[in-house]
């Protein structure tokens, strides 16, 4: 799971981040945003159970639906 | 009235607000273990103190508002009883979603420990009303997650509705706070949040005692 500030949250890690990177010369970056990566691994071979749980893991836990969005990719 | 501090591991402050909770209502607070699962019922004050309650692992708060103490002080704010949180006890609250709103890192980046000014937005809480509708107060603040955020429609139902309860005045916002907002409350009036520490000025030998009125509302000890 893949957790990162929403659009139009100031994301003040990220623009710092951006403005190191320009500062080492690497130009026309812009909207960086930092996140959060969860590695799970479940038990279940189901991949349509996997993908509820680990969303209603992200909608309780994990993720702050107030101010963050989540993507999930299971492999 | 009696009053409940609520201790869980990685919150600090809770020393200091029970020595205020006892200074100020004469009578010392019970304390409340993270695993219990309900709140005596003649509790009519739980207080959430500020630290860094699971060593702020995941997000600020995030794991403490999950604790079983939590669905007993939810129960509790939903029978009309006063919850007040104070730093990482507002950043609980947010995150048990008894409060609206977010608590984000510092717009600076950097931990703040200096005092700012507050203005009381509405003086008709339980919690402000020994102050004045527009007072500026002093308080300190210490925290890296202070940094209140609400989305464009909560903001203004939030102004709407008076829930916005103390905001930073004089230009002393520390942490980028929307607004400039500094505490909120529920919309029953019952649920407080606020990053400052009052109950780190309420003597003479804290410098003041402008933090004082919160506890004295609260606690209904307000002199005549």
């Amino acid at each position: 799971m893949t957790v990162t500030l929403k659009n139009g949250v100031l994301d003040p890690q990220g623009k710092a981040i951006e403005g190191a990177l320009g500062s080492l010369g690497f130009e026309g970056v812009h909207q960086a945003r930092q996140g959060k990566v969860f590695d799970l691994e479940l038990d279940t071979a189901d991949r349509a159970k996997a993908e509820t749980d680990l969303k209603a893991m992200c909608d309780k836990l994990l993720a702050n639906t107030v101010i963050e969005n989540y993507t999930i990719a299971i492999d | 009235m009696k009053s409940a501090v609520v201790q869980l591991p990685g919150l600090n402050r809770d020393r200091d607000m029970i020595a205020a909770l006892t200074k100020i209502s004469g009578k010392a607070p019970i304390t409340v273990w993270q695993t219990e699962t309900s709140i005596p019922d003649d509790v009519d004050l739980i207080v959430i103190p500020g630290g860094f309650s699971y060593g702020d692992y995941l997000r600020c708060g995030a794991i403490a508002a999950r604790m079983p103490v939590m669905q007993a002080i939810k129960e509790k704010a939903e029978k009309g009883v006063k919850v007040l949180g104070v730093c990482n006890g507002f950043q609980i609250l947010v995150e048990a979603g008894m409060l609206p709103g977010a608590l984000m890192m510092n717009a600076s980046l950097k931990f703040v420990c200096k005092e700012v000014k507050l203005e009381v937005v509405n003086a008709e809480t339980e919690f402000t009303r020994a102050y004045d509708k527009g007072q500026i107060i002093r308080c300190p603040v210490a925290h890296h997650e202070g940094n209140y955020f609400v989305d464009a429609e909560t903001l203004k139902s939030i102004n709407g509705n008076g829930q916005v309860v103390f905001r930073y005045a004089d230009g002393t916002n520390p942490n980028g706070a929307i607004d400039d907002i500094a505490g909120v409350v529920n919309a029953r009036g019952n649920v407080l949040g606020m990053m400052p520490h009052p109950e780190n000025l309420i003597e003479a030998a804290h410098g003041g005692t402008d933090g004082r009125g919160i506890f004295a509302s609260a606690l209904d000890v307000i002199a005549a």
